[in-house]
Formats: C-alpha cells, structure tokens, sequence
C-alpha cells in the first residue's frame, strides 16, 4: 500500500509539475462550458434577410415592418431585381428573401388573396429550414392580425408547454455533452498517453523491474486523472448552475455518483488502449478517432440519433458516452430517480469491466 | 539551396516511415468523409409522439391519422393519462404529448371552439420548437378541412389570407450533406497542417534529436521551410483526397472553379501550418502540444460554424469568430463549391487569410531559438 501510494504521489508530480497541460485540463471545462452555453445554439435571431417588394404600397410595406419588427429577423437590404438576390446570396450575408409582387396590396384588398414568396439559401438547409418556418410563422400571425376583427366559426385553439426547459435554451442540452466530451477526453485520452510515454521514453522498463506489481504501477497512473476529472465535474456543474442558469433537479449524489462511474469506464479504456499501443501518437491517433469523434457525434448531443442511418445507431450503442448523455440528461434535468436510469448504469459498469478485463490481460509484463 | 533538398528529403523519409502518421493522413479522411456527413444531419424527423385521447371521437381519430400520416412524427404509444404520458416522457419514450379533451368534437361543432393540449419536451430547445411549429401547422390544416365541410364558402376567401410559396436555391432538394461535406474537409485539411506539424517539431525536441539539428550551420529559415514544405503539400494532397471522395460518394461537384479552392487551400495552409509552427515553439513534449492544438481546434471548429450557424451566436462570439482562421475557409468552401461564388465574392476572406499567414509565421520565426534553453 505505501508503495502504492508514493506511486500516486509520483503521478501527481508528473502532472504538477507540467504547469501547461495542468492548466488546460482544468482550463478545458471551463472555456467550454462557456463557448457551448452561450456560443452554440441553433436559434434564429436577427437574421439579416433581404426584401424585393415589386410592389411598395401599404400593404407591403406594413408587412416589411412586421417582419422588422420580430425577433428573428433585420431587413438588411431592400432589392430592385430578381437576379440581385442570388448577388447576395453568392456574398454569403444574407440567407433569406423575401419576395412580394407587383400587386401585393390590391389582389389582399379586392381578392382576399396575395401571395408572398419565400426565397432561402439552401446551401445550409438546417438554416435554410429554419427561417422560412419563422419568416411564414411572422406572416400567418400578421394574417391572423389583420383578421382578428370577425370572429371563425369552429376554431381548434392549442395550448402549448414547453417541458423542462420552457425558455428553450441551448445550454439545457449542451451541458450534458460537454460533461461527457470533458470526461472522455481527459480520463481516456490522458491516461493513454501517460502510460504510452513512459514506454517510449523507456522509463517503463525502470518501473518494471522494480519490486511494485506491475498492476499497481497501472492502477497508480489512473487516480490523478481519476482525482482530475471530479474537479471537473465539479467546476463544469458549478458553472452550469450560477453562470448557466441550467438547474439540477435530480440528486445530487446520485448524479456525482453516476459520473464517477462513468470516469472509471473511461479510465479503464484509457488503460486498455495504453497497454495495446506502443507509441504517443498511434494513442492520440486511436483516441481521436476512435473515441473523440464518436463521442461528439454518435452521442446525441449534437445530432439527434434517431435521424441517422440503422448501422450507425447500432453502432451508437457501443459508445459510453451516449449512456452517460442520457443518464445525465435525466437525473440533471428531468429530476428522475435511479429507477429511471438502472439499465444505462448497468450497461456502463458492464462496459468497465469488460474494458478493465481487456486491459489487464493484454498488459505485458515481459519487456520486448 | 542544396541544404533545404536535404532537409526536405529527409522530412519525406520520416513520414513515409512512420505508419502511424501515414493512418492519420489516409485513414482518418477517409473514415470522417463517409461517416460524418450520414451522423450529421439536423432535420426532425420521426419526432415520437404520445397521444392521450380522452375524446375517442371521430374527429379525434382523423386529426391522429392526419398526424402520423406526416413524415415528422411517429405514434409511440396510446397512454390513458396524462401522468401515464409523462413517465413516457421521462422515459424517453416521447418527445412530444398530445392530449385531446373529452368532448372535443362536441364543443367544436356546438361551441365553435375548442383547445387541444399539447406538451413537448424541450431539453432540446430547436427540436422542441419545431416540433410544435409542424404540429401546430398539421392541426391548422386540420381546422381548414372541417371548416370547408361545414361552412359552404363563397367564391372568394371570406377573409383575406396571404398564401407563402417558398423556394430552396442551391440545393433544392436540402441535402444536408451538401452542405457538411465541404465544412468537414477544411477540418480534416487544418487537422493535417495544425497538428503534424506541431507534433513533428516537438517530437524532435523529446527524443532530442532537434540539438544535432541546432548544432550544424543549417539556417533557421531553412529549418522551418523543410518543416513546412512537406505538411504544405500533404494538405493538398488531403484536399484533392478528399474532393475525389466528395466526388464519388456524395456526387458533389465544385460550382465554381477548382483553381479557386486550391489557390485558397494554399494561402490558408500557410495560416495553419505557421500555429503549428508556433505551437511547436511554445511547448516541450508531445502531450503538450497535443493537448493545446487539440483546444485550440476544438474552439475554432466549434466557432467556426461547422455545426452552427455563426449568426445565431451573440455577439461577442461573432466577433471572436473574426479572429478565427477555420471560419474563412469552411465560408469560402461553402460558397465556391454549392454557391459557385468567384473571386471578387471572397476577396476579403483571401486578405485577411494571408494577413493570419504572416501574423503565425512570423510569430514563430521570432520564438524559435536555435539555442538550447
């Protein structure tokens, strides 16, 4: 044991005493905590669009200024042609035109029928999809206005709540993400390359023919990172509370609890893909591919899984984190208990101890 | 001149020796080419939808099957309550409830008016509000329907109504690959300069084979542009790599001209490969400059509008975007290859683009020190 320990002391030193990657594996969370919760949604707001109004009467022009007027867009240009709108659109400002015809105010006025064309940027088509679903949501309203006088027979009113998240922020989903992302890029990548090091420096070997278990000198390289990681978790969750706003409406312990499990599926990984490679950057190379990317991706966070094709939902249920992402999203913000979550706790102790199996055996204690 | 063939040469010899950085050049284009553009994909879809209806009226009926007959949602489960419901939803089983009143039917027709309720999930807050945007335009489509059956209407609309047409350009059939495809290949071109570089120089420092380096007569500019030079056409030969794939597999063809894009790619690699470079000068050992060129590419690609649109951000962060390299290109990608923009489009990008080569070069130019420390 005291052997144990003054192994773990050396570890800490190792990452002590490299004042750089300490500061960025704790610097890491924060920053992006940070760019996710204020700097990535996919919200439309102030949308620079562009008008062609072939028509310029009162009707027109009290529409332009609804549009104006909400939230989700900023006339930014008023165009005299057709083919100027594709002038802009090749500029890359403007995403969105509208387009009104010559007789926009007479045809609503002596017909009860104008019609209005909506011209989107397809290049995005998330962005694309987007604003004309508000551009037509601003001028069905502005229709609706203008009607509110006579009163339709046999009307369906909806009622509409917002669950969990009524404000509809970004942060609500991303936090969750950025949690497990942190995680597996700190726990399995570090531990990786810890190990690998000391094998490509040669130093492995002087530990080897000490009189400590080969299994120790394993074991000790995992609890720094194991000590790291719960500070982030920690900072990540203190952020997400007093700079966020995203509450945590489940147990607290519960939710530390099931993030410790999750860094101990990652560590184990890390300590399994260590003890199959021999140098820094083939474990970068596995870690960044094998394992960030699927993370970023395959998780949910970022792109709903159920959209994407059969195999790689299939495949989806092999990365950790995609558990990891639904039992935080539960716990932290839905506030259910652990009978909610049991079956993605035991898929990840599963996967530890499959991962810690895989590693022990595959960690050669004969050098080559 | 002959001491820059021989640095060159030997640069070469090492990646072509080292299997590891050869999967990092080949394999990994590879694999995030054919497997990101099919995971990313925005669009909702298969919203799953829970119904509690208390009505059973025929109208209810109609208005369910009116729902699952769209492309967007698909009927998970009937539950009998509301808090029934709510367990699916905390189950994730649902995203979105429906709850139809008892007597629906009956106060629509008698009382002309009646309330659907509906509950959506919105942890996800963009997929929570279009799911209700669909759902709500379903249900308008809906009232029309009963309304014509049983209001006789008049030649003209009784009630002016402004009817929307709208157009896609460029992509009219809104294929989001389209639109990832030429994003993903900037990252994988800046991957390539950013990273090799920076971890090939730190690599030499480790195993100290940069001091034999620094102990013969060979320039400083020398030693950098045998650094450079290699990386500088290994991220060609990615792009042209990866155009090929764009190519074959999603059937995606520059609009405007490949001249362009490599004139572009050009300048831009210079930009990247001088942090690599930069990146090199500032750190030791190779976990280090990992570590800080894998943040750094982790915040300039998040910011760089890869996944999200850079005018949804607030401001401060638009501003942080000027000031972030990935940015310009995966905008000049977008523009030349679907919108086929031209030079004059993109001249600004081009301008500042080299501005950021001289800035990162030049920077490390002046932190390189032949001595050691």
């Amino acid at each position: 044991m005291k052997q144990f320990i003054s192994f773990v002391k050396k570890e800490f030193y190792h990452i002590f005493r490299d004042p750089r990657t300490m500061m960025i594996l704790l610097g890491m969370p924060i920053v992006q905590i940070i760019i996710f919760g204020f700097a990535l949604t996919n919200e439309v707001k102030n949308s620079q669009i562009a008008i062609l109004d072939n028509a310029n009467d009162p009707a027109s022009s009290s529409l332009i200024k609804e549009i104006d007027a909400s939230r989700y867009f900023v006339v930014a240009r008023k165009l005299n042609s057709y083919r100027d709108i594709e002038k802009e659109f090749k500029k890359g400002q403007i995403k969105l035109a509208v387009v009104f015809p010559t007789k926009f105010g007479e045809d609503l006025q002596h017909f009860n029928k104008a019609q209005v064309q909506l011209i989107a940027d397809a290049s995005d088509p998330n962005v694309a999809n987007t604003l004309t679903n508000y551009a037509s949501a601003v001028i069905l309203n502005y229709q609706s206005r203008i009607n509110n006088q006579k009163k339709l027979p046999y009307t369906i009113k909806t009622e509409f709540r917002m669950l969990y998240n009524p404000q509809l922020k970004g942060a609500y989903s991303f936090v969750p993400g950025v949690m497990a992302m942190v995680l597996m890029l700190v726990c399995t990548m570090m531990t990786a390359i810890t190990i690998v090091r000391e094998k490509e420096t040669g130093t492995m070997e002087v530990m080897l023919v000490s009189p400590v278990e080969p299994l120790k000198i394993i074991f000790a390289k995992a609890v720094p990172y194991l000590l790291l990681s719960i500070v982030n978790i920690i900072s990540i969750l203190l952020l997400s509370v007093f700079v966020l706003d995203v509450p945590i409406n489940g147990s607290l312990v519960l939710l530390i609890s099931e993030s410790i499990l999750f860094i101990l599926t990652t560590l184990s990984l890390g300590l399994l893909i260590s003890s199959s490679t021999d140098s820094q950057q083939t474990a970068m190379f596995i870690s960044l591919t094998g394992l960030f990317l699927p993370t970023v991706m395959l998780s949910g966070f970022m792109f709903p899984i159920e959209n994407m094709p059969v195999p790689l939902q299939l495949f989806s249920n092999l990365v950790p984190s995609k558990w990891f992402y639904s039992i935080v999203k539960s716990v932290m913000i839905k506030g259910v208990g652990f009978s909610a979550v049991w079956k993605e706790t035991l898929i990840l102790f599963g996967m530890t101890v499959l991962f810690l199996l895989l590693a022990v055996k595959k960690f050669k204690v004969r050098l080559a | 001149m002959r001491t820059l063939r021989f640095l060159l040469q030997k640069e070469f010899r090492q990646i072509f020796r080292d299997p590891s950085i050869l999967r990092l050049i080949f394999v990994m284009p590879m694999l995030q080419l054919l497997v990101l553009p099919r995971a990313a994909d925005y669009e909702m879809k298969n919203i799953k939808l829970a119904v509690v209806d208390h009505d059973h009226s025929s109208y209810s009926r109609q208005l369910i099957s009116k729902i699952t007959s769209s492309r967007y949602f698909l009927l998970e489960n009937y539950p009998s309550s509301y808090s029934k419901a709510m367990e699916d939803v905390e189950q994730d089983k649902a995203d979105l409830i429906l709850e139809i009143p008892a007597n629906w039917e009956k106060d629509l027709v008698k009382e002309n008016e009646s309330t659907l309720f509906m509950a959506v999930n919105a942890i996800n807050g963009v997929k929570a509000n279009l799911g209700g945007v669909y759902l709500g335009s379903i249900i308008q489509d809906f009232n029309r329907e009963v309304r014509l059956k049983w209001i006789q209407f008049p030649r003209f609309n009784p009630e002016p109504v402004i009817e929307i047409t709208s157009s896609n350009w460029f992509n009219p059939k809104m294929n989001y690959k389209f639109f990832m495809v030429p994003g993903i290949l900037v990252i994988l071109v800046t991957m390539v300069g950013a990273f090799l570089t920076s971890l090939n120089i730190v690599k030499e420092k480790e195993i100290g084979t940069i001091e034999q380096i620094n102990v013969t007569p060979i320039k400083k500019y020398h030693f950098i542009l045998g650094k450079l030079i290699p990386f500088w056409i290994l991220g060609l030969v990615v792009l042209s790599l990866g155009l090929i794939l764009a190519r074959v597999f999603y059937s995606i063809i520059p609009v405007g001209s490949f001249f362009l894009i490599f004139a572009f790619a050009a300048v831009y690699l210079l930009a990247v490969l001088g942090l690599g470079l930069l990146v090199s000068t500032f750190t030791s050992t190779q976990q280090q400059a990992m570590l800080i060129s894998f943040f750094l590419m982790m915040i300039f690609i998040l910011m760089g509008g890869l996944y999200t649109s850079i005018e949804s951000m607030p401001l401060w962060a638009q501003n942080l975007t000027k000031a972030n390299p990935v940015t310009y290109f995966i905008e000049v990608m977008r523009m030349v290859v679907l919108k086929g923009s031209g030079f004059p489009d993109i001249k600004n990008h081009f301008a500042v683009v080299l501005g950021f080569a001289f800035l990162f070069n030049s920077l490390a130019v002046i932190n390189y020190r032949k001595r050691s420390a």
